[in-house]
């Protein structure tokens, strides 16, 4: 009774599996049967198909990507250039030696490991040593990605399990922050970014400087402006669905504003929150990952309403000045479950 | 000569083929938590060998006037009793090491594998026998918990058996391989890693590795 449902469920997960399939087919096939073995691809449901593949989604997630990459470099200079290259190609190798040794077909062209490389980039700080980020980008597509099955099949965000571990392995350089050094004649300034100022100094940044990104913090994260830019041309696009991003900065948003009511004097302004940190990055890129978010409206409430809930609850309350890593991973943790609580009953299903 | 042979096969198969913590995920706890250094690892194997080799010796020989019904509670004291010995030698003789396992030397008694091979294997197999089994097992267990504990070690402190040889200058040490994540982490990778050999020495028909 629910195959039909169930099979557009996971239709969405399969399709790079589906993609391998079609590829193998004509190997198999004896030569007299390849021509109409060609024109019937037997596949599970959904079977109207609109002109788009995973290397086409993937690379314009690349391109939506491309303004916060140039913003860091203007502000971080070099050493950002550096460190997005190393993640690319360190997520890229091991991709291809993964699926060497898993006997897959090689798929690193797809761009799904560049993306990868890309985010992980964006987490760090200009300052992170470039070994670090090789290691990180091992363990993000390593254990990340491929031992859970490759593309589709994992249940955490690859690029934030990657930095997960690395802020477990480098606490104390991944918390080394230095300031945009646009315009300035200096190598590094050691700097604190505006969330560990506002809790642990008391210290407030000003807005407009958080939205064009001339604050310390980690590559791609500073610049709101380049991001939303980036965000909404996937939203152009139609590759990101409205909820999870507007969801996850609303519950951010409210959240943050029943604390500052509250207390305005010892919390920080809800806009504040949406400014800081990597909320804004996580929210277009990382929330809205098709593989690690739920496929129901109702799901995807629940999933971007939980995570901002623990983003202002870890910012505010918790031990490390930003939450929305932990807040995006733990959500991801329930993304299976709330697929499955929240499935549309069909019309007549007796409960 | 069989008798010799069945004790040899025995005593191999705890180091590989049923190796209690790669093959069989047995004994977890001790296992994960006090792997965060070579010495802590060793210690934990050799007090878990003495009092797994001693409560097979008795639990073998014990094996014919003990009532089916009080088995267990009669195996569990004669464990508490060596672990007791156990514990009470480490606080003598190793208050460092004592001081480091913690609760984990006493919590040896509930540890699954000693209580598992006096029930499956020393209750029902002669003495000589037992002690190759138990003695195997035992050996199984702290070869693995020295190599988690020496992986850990040497890439969570950069040292080897407390020995500093990884300056903070050439290596920064990766934290998490002390913390629990770092031993749930590496022992996993270890049984696929493992796995991973044994498929590939089966898919060639090699059956013994």
């Amino acid at each position: 009774m629910d195959k039909s449902r169930e099979g557009k469920v996971k239709g969405r997960r399969q399709t790079g599996e589906c993609m391998k399939e079609k590829e193998k087919v004509p190997v198999s096939a004896n030569k007299t049967d390849e021509s109409i073995v060609e024109r019937f691809v037997v596949s599970s449901s959904p079977h109207l198909l609109k002109d788009i593949n995973i290397p086409k989604i993937m690379h314009t997630v690349v391109i939506a990507l491309a303004p916060a990459m140039v913003v860091s470099i203007y502000f971080f200079g070099i050493s950002a250039l550096i460190l997005i290259l190393t993640c690319i190609i360190s997520s890229i190798a091991t991709e291809a030696f993964f699926q060497r040794l898993r006997k897959r077909p090689i798929t690193v062209y797809d761009g799904s490991a560049i993306i990868t490389g890309i985010l992980l980039a964006l987490t760090l700080p200009p300052s992170f040593p470039v070994l670090g980020a090789v290691l990180g980008s091992v363990f993000a597509i390593a254990i990340g990605k491929q031992f859970f099955g490759g593309l589709g099949y994992n249940i955490f965000n690859p690029a934030l399990l990657g930095r997960a571990f690395l802020q477990a392995t480098y606490p104390v350089l991944i918390t080394t922050w230095s300031k945009s050094l646009a315009g300035s004649g200096i190598d590094v300034v050691a700097a604190a970014t505006p969330l560990a100022l506002m809790k642990f100094d008391g210290e407030m940044t000003p807005y407009l400087d958080m939205f064009f990104g001339n604050i310390s913090g980690s590559l791609g994260e500073t610049s709101v402006l380049a991001i939303i830019v980036g965000g909404l041309y996937l939203r152009y696009k139609g590759y990101i669905n409205w909820r999870l991003p507007l969801g996850y900065l609303g519950a951010i948003f409210f959240f943050g504003a029943i604390f500052w009511l509250f207390n305005p004097s010892k919390y920080p302004a809800p806009l504040f929150h949406l400014l800081a940190g990597g909320a804004m990055l996580g929210a277009w890129f990382m929330v809205t990952d098709m593989v690690t978010s739920p496929v129901t409206p109702l799901g995807q409430w629940i999933f971007v309403i939980g995570a901002g809930i623990l983003v202002v609850i870890i910012r505010l309350f918790g031990g490390l000045p930003e939450g929305v890593m932990y807040s995006i991973l733990l959500m991801n943790s329930i993304v299976p479950l709330l697929d499955k609580w929240t499935r549309p009953r069909i019309f007549g299903e007796v409960r | 000569m069989a008798e010799s042979k069945g004790i040899y096969r025995e005593f191999i198969k705890g180091l590989w083929d049923e190796n209690p913590v790669i093959r069989m995920l047995l004994g977890m706890c001790p296992t994960l938590a006090v792997t965060n250094s070579v010495t802590n690892g060793l210690a934990m194997g050799v007090a878990t060998t003495f009092v797994l080799l001693s409560s097979s010796i008795i639990a073998s020989l014990i094996k014919g006037i003990v009532p089916t019904k009080v088995r267990i509670p009669t195996y569990v004291v004669i464990i508490a009793g060596f672990v007791t010995m156990a514990d009470l030698f480490l606080k003598a003789q190793f208050p460092p090491i004592s001081k480091a396992l913690g609760p984990y030397v006493p919590l040896i008694i509930v540890n699954c594998i000693i209580l598992g091979r006096v029930e499956v294997f020393a209750s029902r197999h002669s003495l000589g026998v037992s002690i190759a089994d138990s003695f195997g097992m035992g050996i199984g267990f702290t070869s693995t918990l020295v190599v988690l504990g020496a992986i850990r070690e040497i890439l969570g402190s950069g040292s080897f058996f407390g020995l500093q040889f990884l300056t903070e200058s050439i290596f920064t040490p990766w934290v998490v391989m002390i913390l629990p994540a770092g031993a749930f982490l590496t022992l996993g990778l270890l049984i696929g890693i493992i796995n991973f050999i044994k498929s590939r020495s089966k898919e060639r028909g090699h059956t013994n590795l």
